[in-house]
């Protein structure tokens, strides 16, 4: 795999993300396809996800969990607003309460993924747009609490070592 | 900061933006670039200045326009995060299309 770019603008509060993957565009759309292979890199590498639920179609529904190292868990929600197979996905992404419904206290953001051939495999493109600033600011507070964690276990690791 | 993404929402209001992060200008240097009325120019800059994207000044009879870079820099920091969380989620794709090459070895 190759970071191939990013870019970031603050102005339409988008993150653009590239990458190449040695494997065809029909086999990285399944990591996308198949729920058991998603929750296995969807979730931050110490909040694994779990899929109850992944309607891989346009107006699909997805209900998922992320589960936290001290049992914390947070619900999350796709909605499907476009696909093309193999090449092309639109959806929405938010949290949910503990039965699942959107969470409207929650920003949502909405991910634009695209699959295109080339020369090592296949190029995949991800856009993530936040609806507001506020929104980023509320998101990113949440991963940065993450990042503080590992920080921390790092720390404990090194005191108990 | 909830307002900004509605301040910027207008492609005008970017533009507007861009033009005083580079450099102060005055509303009406700017009604002359839209080719729009001193009023409607205005009302974008006061669209602008709820969200904090840029600040007005009266200087003599002239009112000047400028960027606010600190909160257009503290939207690339919390877009850093979620680069972040790309990466990982790369590498861990990675990883499950890395057990493909394996199985194939293995059946060989």
């Amino acid at each position: 795999m190759t970071v191939i770019s990013t870019h970031k603008d603050p102005e339409a509060l988008t993150m653009t993300f590239v990458a190449e993957f040695a494997a065809p565009v029909e086999r990285v759309w399944q990591v996308w396809q198949d729920p058991r292979q998603l929750e296995r890199w969807w979730g931050p590498p110490t909040w694994p996800a779990t899929f109850e639920r992944h309607e891989f179609t346009v107006g699909g529904a997805s209900a998922y969990h992320m589960s936290g190292p001290e049992g914390e868990k947070y619900r999350g929600w796709w909605r499907v607003t476009a696909l093309d197979a193999p090449t092309h996905l639109e959806f929405d992404d938010g949290f949910a309460d503990d039965d699942g419904n959107p969470n409207p206290s929650m920003p949502a953001t909405h991910i634009v993924v695209t699959l295109a051939p080339a020369d090592s495999g296949t190029r995949m493109t991800s856009v993530t747009r936040f609806p507001t600033l506020a929104a980023l600011e509320q998101l990113a507070g949440m991963g940065m609490e993450e990042g503080m964690r590992l920080a921390m276990g790092q720390i404990d690791d090194i005191l108990t070592a | 900061m909830d307002r900004v993404f509605h301040g910027l929402a207008d492609a005008t209001r970017r533009d507007i933006v861009e033009q005083v992060l580079s450099r102060e200008q005055s509303v009406s240097t700017l009604a002359r670039r839209y080719d729009m009325s001193f009023a409607a120019v205005q009302k974008h800059v006061a669209v602008l200045e709820r969200a904090r994207l840029v600040t007005k000044q009266r200087r003599g009879r002239e009112q000047i326009v400028r960027g606010n870079p600190d909160v257009l820099r503290r939207a690339v920091h919390l877009l850093d995060a979620y680069e972040r969380i790309w990466r990982d989620r790369a590498r861990a794709i990675d990883d499950i299309l890395a057990e493909d090459i394996d199985t194939e070895r293995t059946a060989q």
